[in-house]
């Protein structure tokens, strides 16, 4: 490569001069892009994604710097961005914990309409997992397995009131099991705890089990998407169960509240070339999620319905 | 023997001109990034990552790698001469560091550092090729009750140590240990203890910001008390000869720490969740203590620089094994890498090692070289750093004060932690004038954030019983060996008083 052009390029890439020609707004300093879940989870690895890729098609004038702060279940991004001093340069990756975090505790006074809607980038489905050492197979061998145990079966996931505790709660509700929930920091630390046996199932998202999927020490029994999923052939959903129910996590890009309007049609912009991209289109494949675009208007009738159907879901656990 | 020859061809990649052009300005740009307090090599990794797409994948990696073990060795040079750490990693550094410099040693204490560091890394450089996928095994059996376990062992190589007094060690971690709960409880996630209603204690204590505080301001504050107004300046000399001879000493004096730091580094990194903070803070404490003369710690000991800098580097490298095996990222700079990972369409876990045996060696091949000339440049760069030290103190407190404020403020970029630091700074000023030993609050506010999610998840696992650490059977050892070490100095305060009873 001409060693010149790379220089200079490298120089623009480092946001050390202007960008040229761009009447719109642009971000004037490093962007922080705030993670509502701790390091190696499935939102860490899209928001790293994300960054690699904008950084790669080289459409930022500065970079998106990851931070990840999942501490109280995304309560402390949600107050981070709610007390954010420059709403512009602040950005959050959300999962579900954006609508159950403020239903459970109220006293964090997080209204979430006031937030700024920039981008739904896709949704990503869940199963059950289990280790295959433990010989359970089917969902039905795995109820047994739980019933058997009496109260000790231990399970984990990424904190109570998350998007894994949820279905789990559904899940010992409809089926009238006892398990013990352990909190971990993050679906991949989850994830490893299976592999080390430290407990005995998990409901992980495919991309933060796939490691160890494909190394064969812990497989899906079930899933809960509306259908069975084409990555896990032959594997069921809970809807065949005859249980109406499917869970997705929502992996969306918010704003921080009092984003200008500028900014916003700016981050729009660019995660709308980010949706757009090969890469991110194969990403949505190789991870089994779905693309479910909407403009920020549909975003916010999301948040409201999404709203609505995770107090139900709280309250009837 | 096929992964000597991948490593060979990994190294051999690592030494192409383009390459070796790319070590070269990653491990520089690295060690000062590693220098200036605050800004790590999270920042540094990040920021520079666009740079990693002009060049092949290859040669990106062999950047970030460049960039991360330079910034590891930077770390070190702000806490030995200016006393601020340049790292949380380096906060183990300033205990001895410190001290040597203000005794005009300041050039025995970089080249330790620097000595300390390469052994660190080549020693899990080389550990890392052996044994990779074992501890990789090693890694995963490790659950919450063995972690606990773990912790408190490191704790109590703190409580056991003779020399300082035991009443007020256990009073600094305690109050270390309350420090880590404020902000949210990691299980319920609940806000808790925040102090005066403030928000701003919601995110916790960040640990950058207690360390600057204490060892920034605070050691200022010390140096201008215990100068008076007398104008100092810290002698420094500047030869090739002198830094031969610091070479020999610090082999004599710390090859102990350097062995410990090097080995228990990488074990600590290795763990999920552990990092290079602990290990370096814990290859301190276990140096101290199996040290014929743990009261010469921090006084100044050479040992007490390269235990913590072995310490740290061996663990950079051991930190990569469980985010290459588990995708858990040990620290926040590998957690940058594992998003590069995640573009090439790498999956981290246990298949990448037979999948993409290429990538895995190639990394570490270019470790081999990184580690190598990021201590060419160091040792190259330590007369620059000496020179500063020449500076009388009158010019150099008001410098230590706005970069402790500048640092402070650049990792959050938050005005709450610049008043925090102020707070801190003060606070550790008259903590050590009642002669409390600062170092073991420090260690909590590290290991506490670790010990008590993981105390919690275990007793969680058995319902409350804590017999779960004594039933399983790595647990078990750690936890015995833990107890015997804090019940130790009760021990030790009986037995001479039996004897004056006899006289």
């Amino acid at each position: 490569m001409n060693m010149l052009k790379t220089l200079a390029i490298g120089i623009a890439a480092l946001g050390l001069s202007a960008p040229a020609a761009m009447a719109e707004w642009q971000p004037r300093k490093p962007i922080d892009f705030v993670i509502m879940a701790g390091p190696g989870g499935g939102a860490d690895r899209i928001a790293r994604f994300i960054q690699s890729v904008a950084e790669k098609k080289n459409m930022m004038s500065r970079p998106l710097i990851p931070n990840n702060k999942g501490g109280g279940s995304g309560a402390e991004s949600l107050i981070w961005l709610n007390t954010a001093n420059d709403p512009d340069h602040t950005i959050l990756v959300t999962l579900n914990s954006f609508f159950t975090t403020p239903i459970r505790q109220p006293d964090l006074g997080i209204d979430i309409q006031t937030f700024t809607p920039i981008a739904m980038m896709g949704v990503d489905p869940f199963a059950l997992w289990v280790h295959t050492d433990s010989g359970i197979e089917t969902f039905e061998q795995w109820l047994e397995a739980v019933k058997a145990a009496d109260g000790e079966y231990i399970t984990g996931g990424t904190g109570t009131g998350q998007e894994d505790s949820i279905v789990f709660a559904y899940l010992d509700n409809a089926f009238d099991l006892k398990t013990k929930y352990i909190p971990f920091d993050g679906g991949g630390a989850v994830a490893a705890a299976l592999a080390g046996k430290q407990i005995m199932a998990t409901v992980n998202n495919p991309s933060e089990a796939r490691g160890f999927h494909e190394s064969g020490d812990v497989r899906p029994i079930l899933v809960f998407s509306d259908e069975q999923m084409d990555i896990y052939p032959g594997v069921p959903a809970l809807k065949e169960k005859g249980h109406d129910f499917s869970y997705y996590n929502q992996r969306a890009i918010v704003g921080a509240p009092g984003m200008s309007d500028e900014a916003a049609a700016f981050y729009v912009n660019l995660f709308t070339e980010v949706f757009n991209t090969e890469e991110w289109q194969n990403y949505l494949k190789t991870e089994a999620m779905s693309a479910l675009w909407m403009n920020p208007e549909e975003q916010r009738a999301y948040w409201n319905l999404q709203m609505q159907v995770h107090k139900e879901l709280l309250a009837g656990k | 023997m096929e992964i000597l020859s991948l490593l060979g061809d990994g190294m051999l990649v690592a030494i192409q001109p383009l390459n070796l052009l790319l070590i070269l300005v990653g491990v520089t740009v690295g060690l000062f990034i590693g220098a200036m307090p605050g800004l790590g090599s999270v920042n540094g990794v990040a920021i520079l990552l666009p740079v990693t797409f002009l060049v092949p994948p290859g040669s990106a990696i062999i950047f970030l790698a460049a960039i991360y073990y330079g910034a590891m060795y930077g770390g070190a040079i702000s806490s030995i001469t200016l006393g601020i750490p340049g790292a949380s990693t380096a906060v183990a550094t300033t205990f001895d560091g410190r001290p040597l410099a203000l005794m005009g040693k300041a050039r025995l204490a970089l080249v330790a550092a620097a000595i300390g560091s390469f052994v660190g890394g080549t020693v899990s450089n080389i550990l890392f090729t052996a044994f990779a996928p074992i501890l990789a095994a090693v890694a995963l059996s490790f659950g919450p009750p063995e972690i606990f376990a773990l912790m408190l062992l490191a704790f109590a190589t703190f409580v056991g140590l003779g020399g300082d007094d035991i009443a007020k060690t256990v009073f600094s971690i305690c109050f270390g240990l309350v420090l880590a709960t404020v902000g949210f409880d990691q299980i319920s996630g609940a806000p808790r203890l925040l102090l005066f209603d403030l928000t701003g204690f919601l995110g916790g204590i960040s640990f950058l910001v207690l360390a600057i505080g204490v060892y920034g301001i605070g050691e200022m504050l010390w140096t201008i008390e215990s100068t008076r107004g007398e104008i100092s300046k810290t002698d420094a000399d500047i030869s090739v000869k002198g830094v031969i001879e610091d070479m020999g000493e610090t082999v004599r004096k710390g090859w102990k720490g350097t062995a410990i730091g090097s080995f228990l580094g990488f074990f600590v990194g290795v763990l999920p969740a552990a990092g290079a903070t602990p290990a370096s803070l814990m290859s301190y404490a276990v140096t101290k203590m199996v040290s014929k003369r743990p009261d010469e710690f921090g006084k100044g000991h050479v040992g007490g620089v390269t235990a913590p800098e072995a310490g740290n580097n061996s663990a950079s490298t051991g930190s990569m094994l469980p985010m290459l095996t588990l995708g858990i990222p040990g620290s926040p700079t590998t957690a940058i890498l594992l998003g590069g990972m995640v573009i090439w369409g790498l999956t981290p876990g246990p298949r990448l090692f037979v999948d993409q045996p290429d990538f895995v060696w190639g990394l570490i091949g270019s470790f081999y070289v990184s580690n190598f000339f990021a201590l060419l440049v160091n040792l190259s760069f330590i007369p620059l750093f000496i020179w500063m030290l020449r500076m009388p103190f009158t010019v150099l407190a008001p410098v230590i004060f706005v970069l402790s404020v500048v640092g402070g403020y650049a990792a959050m970029q938050d005005m709450f932690d610049i008043w925090l630091i102020l707070v801190f700074g003060f606070g550790a000023f008259f903590l050590r004038k009642f002669d409390y030993p600062l170092a073991p609050a420090v260690l909590a506010i590290v290991l506490g954030p670790i010990a008590e999610p993981t105390l919690r998840q275990s007793l969680l696992m058995s319902s409350g019983d804590p017999s779960i650490f004594f039933t399983r059977p790595i647990s078990m050892p750690i936890m015995v060996v833990a107890i015997i070490l804090i019940l130790l100095p009760a021990l030790k305060y009986l037995r001479p008083r039996r004897s004056s009873v006899a006289e």
